[in-house]
């Protein structure tokens, strides 16, 4: 199944369709608000760019620095190749505890290693805490946005999913009940946990520490409760110095949510006293994205998820039918570099609007990304035959006047008298699903501007 | 000044009247604009779908059509953009260089080269602007709402110095119709509900004539508009501005 099957079914339901791309587009207009409420907004953008640029260009310098302080620091250093080894990892360090109760706050790379799976088949309890992570956990659902993971969710299917798993009331959609039920179970799992797993937003080179945004604290709570502490990162998560943090903290919020910055913005530096603190560091396919040319500045982004609230095929479609770990545009560009075969039609969900490269905080190309990963797709022939050889025969065609001549008027003249069913069947016309075809012209512009020539 | 007009190979064969606009249009404004019989397209459609090599042969064409001329003016910017940008893949002759930097979208070139920033005439209708993204954000001919909330442009600017014209103002005011070119079959679902929303919201606020300036996005408007019977007419923008000049 590719990415326009799963988009047809979703856009099937036409409300929810429309109240979808309704929910994210009122996100997008409120990050426009912020955006525009801040002079600078766009130097910033710049800043945070060559920020991002300058460290994944020195990323191998400013790892070990990290890890060099981090240790110096009194926290345990991990490096991960991949998914299966941050498993691994994570769930060793859990059994050297003898932990069995886990809770975990939003980290779309545990979500990338599917470590939820991993540790369940473990015998592990794994509770995710932040509230939309939860709900989709109840429901065995893949989150749908990065930093709204049940956006894809209406409220009367919060109350259904917590009347069968938390006991709520059967038709119970107010929002304030349900979040009161959330907060309730979750603050049992709080308490009763031993292990507390976190994802990480920067990492900062020069002091060792890492820095959790978030807007529930969950992370905290968590944390802080919990007599040890991992928290999981890409590679790409550095930033150099400390200074540089508050260049992304005021683009990532904004850009996010519309918020001017989230409500907690947590520093991690060192475990607390008799506590314990881990690091693991993973690569997973991102120094391979790091040695694409076209694609390594895919690694600068930050994760606030604007490209999908502004794309107006991600609001159509919805998170689930990229069926990928990041939806929407910079999961287009992410993961094929991952899955080229699995993720193949990606690329190509997109009009290369160019709206997610104008929203992007650290200004991450990436409907040129979008363009660039067709091209590499149709090289290594994961795009579809028919298209290759309708493409390679419209090469031969538009390089020849009379050909393109000749066969203009042919269509032309196929509109004009074919009968209509035949020319709007949408069995093989797909455009005539919901277009009409335009009106065939006597001539082309060619043979009037010829005509006038002769006058 | 040696200007060619390049009409895309869909314009060519099914709006030959926005060809004949832009050519009349900029003889108006003292640009007499020749036609190279020997243009064929700027191979767009298969490039976006992956297959820019084997667009080369077609880029190679544009470049030995075009090569001569200080001008290529087309009314499409979506073309436009695709020579400037993706013509990267052709070896950089100074011909190739050329074409590049000489491509212009029609009404760029009215704005910035002519320096024509107003048109003398009248378009007494309420006129909804379709801003093509391509042209838009590719090529800067108006401004985005993911920088600023001003709404402005070239086009924006010619039409609204026609006497009488009222534009209308869109919820979205640059939200993509969802052409896209091959995007507009092969994602065929998600593509039509983008232009069923784009048109919605013109209607919604008002526009009997929907214009812009690159007929493959008004195509696919104008597709969605007449399968619904919709009061609106659909005008590339050359049409409108080439009208109302005598």
């Amino acid at each position: 199944m590719n990415h326009a099957t799963r988009a047809a079914k979703f856009i099937g339901d036409a409300d929810r369709t429309t109240w979808h791309d309704e929910t994210l587009w009122f996100v997008r207009t409120k990050r426009d608000k912020a955006v525009y409420a801040v002079p600078e907004f766009q130097d910033l953008r710049e800043l945070a760019s060559q920020i991002k640029n300058h460290t994944l260009s020195k990323l191998d310098f400013y790892l070990e620095q990290f890890e060099e302080q981090a240790k110096r620091n009194g926290v345990h250093v991990h490096w991960a190749a991949d998914a299966d080894e941050h498993n691994a990892i994570i769930l060793d360090i859990i059994r050297q505890h003898n932990a069995t109760r886990i809770v975990k706050s939003k980290s779309m790379l545990t979500e990338e290693c599917h470590l939820n799976p991993h540790l369940i088949a473990n015998g592990i309890e794994v509770v995710d805490t932040d509230l939309g992570e939860r709900i989709i956990q109840l429901r065995d659902e893949a989150p749908s946005h990065l930093v709204l993971p049940a956006i894809h969710l209406k409220k009367e299917d919060v109350g259904e999913t917590f009347f069968q798993h938390l006991g709520t009331a059967k038709g119970e959609v107010d929002p304030q009940v349900l979040t009161e039920a959330a907060r309730q179970h979750l603050r049992a799992r709080f308490l009763a946990a031993e292990v507390a797993i976190s994802g990480v937003n920067f990492a900062v080179a020069e002091t060792g520490g890492i820095v959790i945004c978030t807007n529930e604290g969950n992370a905290d709570l968590g944390v802080n409760l919990a007599h040890v502490h991992i928290a999981a990162m890409g590679i790409e998560k550095l930033i150099p110095r400390l200074s540089d943090l508050s260049v992304f903290t005021r683009l990532l919020a904004r850009s996010a949510t519309g918020q001017p910055v989230t409500t907690y913005t947590s520093h991690y530096t060192k475990p607390a006293a008799d506590k314990e603190m881990h690091i693991v560091i993973v690569d997973n396919g991102r120094t391979k994205q790091l040695g694409r040319p076209d694609f390594r500045a895919s690694l600068k982004c930050i994760r606030c998820g604007a490209c999908m609230n502004t794309c107006p095929v991600y609001r159509r479609s919805g998170g689930h039918s990229y069926d990928a770990t990041v939806p929407g545009p910079i999961g287009s560009i992410l993961s094929p570099n991952i899955d080229m075969k699995k993720h193949s039609s990606l690329p190509f969900a997109s009009t290369l609007c160019g709206s997610c490269s104008d929203v992007c905080p650290v200004k991450i190309d990436i409907h040129t990304q979008l363009y660039k990963w067709r091209q590499v797709l149709a090289e290594a022939n994961e795009i579809p035959a028919s298209k290759k050889w309708s493409m390679k025969l419209m090469g031969r065609f538009l390089t020849s006047p009379r050909a393109l001549g000749i066969g203009g008027k042919l269509a032309r003249h196929g509109i004009k008298f074919l009968p209509y069913s035949l020319t709007h069947a949408r069995h093989f016309n797909v455009w005539a699903v919901a277009r009409e075809l335009p009106e065939p012209p006597k001539q082309s512009f060619h043979e009037w501007y010829k005509q006038q020539q002769v006058k | 000044m040696k200007v060619a007009l390049f009409v895309p190979c869909y314009v060519d064969q099914f709006y030959p009247q926005v060809g004949i606009a832009s050519l009349q249009l900029l003889e108006k404004l003292g640009v007499r604009a020749e036609f190279p019989a020997a243009q064929t397209c700027c191979g767009q459609p298969l490039a976006n779908s992956g297959c820019e090599r084997d667009a080369l042969p077609i880029y190679r064409h544009y470049v030995d059509t075009f090569a001569a001329y200080d001008y290529v003016v087309a009314p499409s910017g979506s073309c436009v953009y695709h020579v400037r940008k993706h013509f990267d893949k052709l070896e950089q002759t100074s011909d190739v260089q050329h074409v590049r930097t000489s491509a212009y979208d029609l009404i760029d070139f009215i704005y910035n080269v002519l320096g024509v920033k107003e048109i003398p005439g009248s378009f007494p209708h309420r006129v909804g602007l379709h801003l093509s993204c391509h042209g838009q954000r590719g090529l800067h001919q108006a401004n985005e709402s993911e920088m600023t909330p001003v709404r402005d442009g070239q086009l924006r600017q010619l039409l609204g110095s026609l006497e009488g014209i009222e534009l209308t103002h869109l919820d979205r005011n640059d939200e993509c119709c969802g052409f896209g070119g091959t995007f507009c079959v092969s994602e065929a679902a998600i593509s039509a509900r983008m232009g069923q929303d784009r048109v919605a919201d013109h209607l919604r606020n008002g526009t009997s004539v929907l214009t812009g300036g690159d007929m493959s996005c008004l195509m696919h408007l104008e597709g969605i508009v007449r399968r619904g019977k919709l009061p609106m007419r659909v005008m590339h923008a050359a049409e409108i501005l080439n009208g109302t000049i005598s």
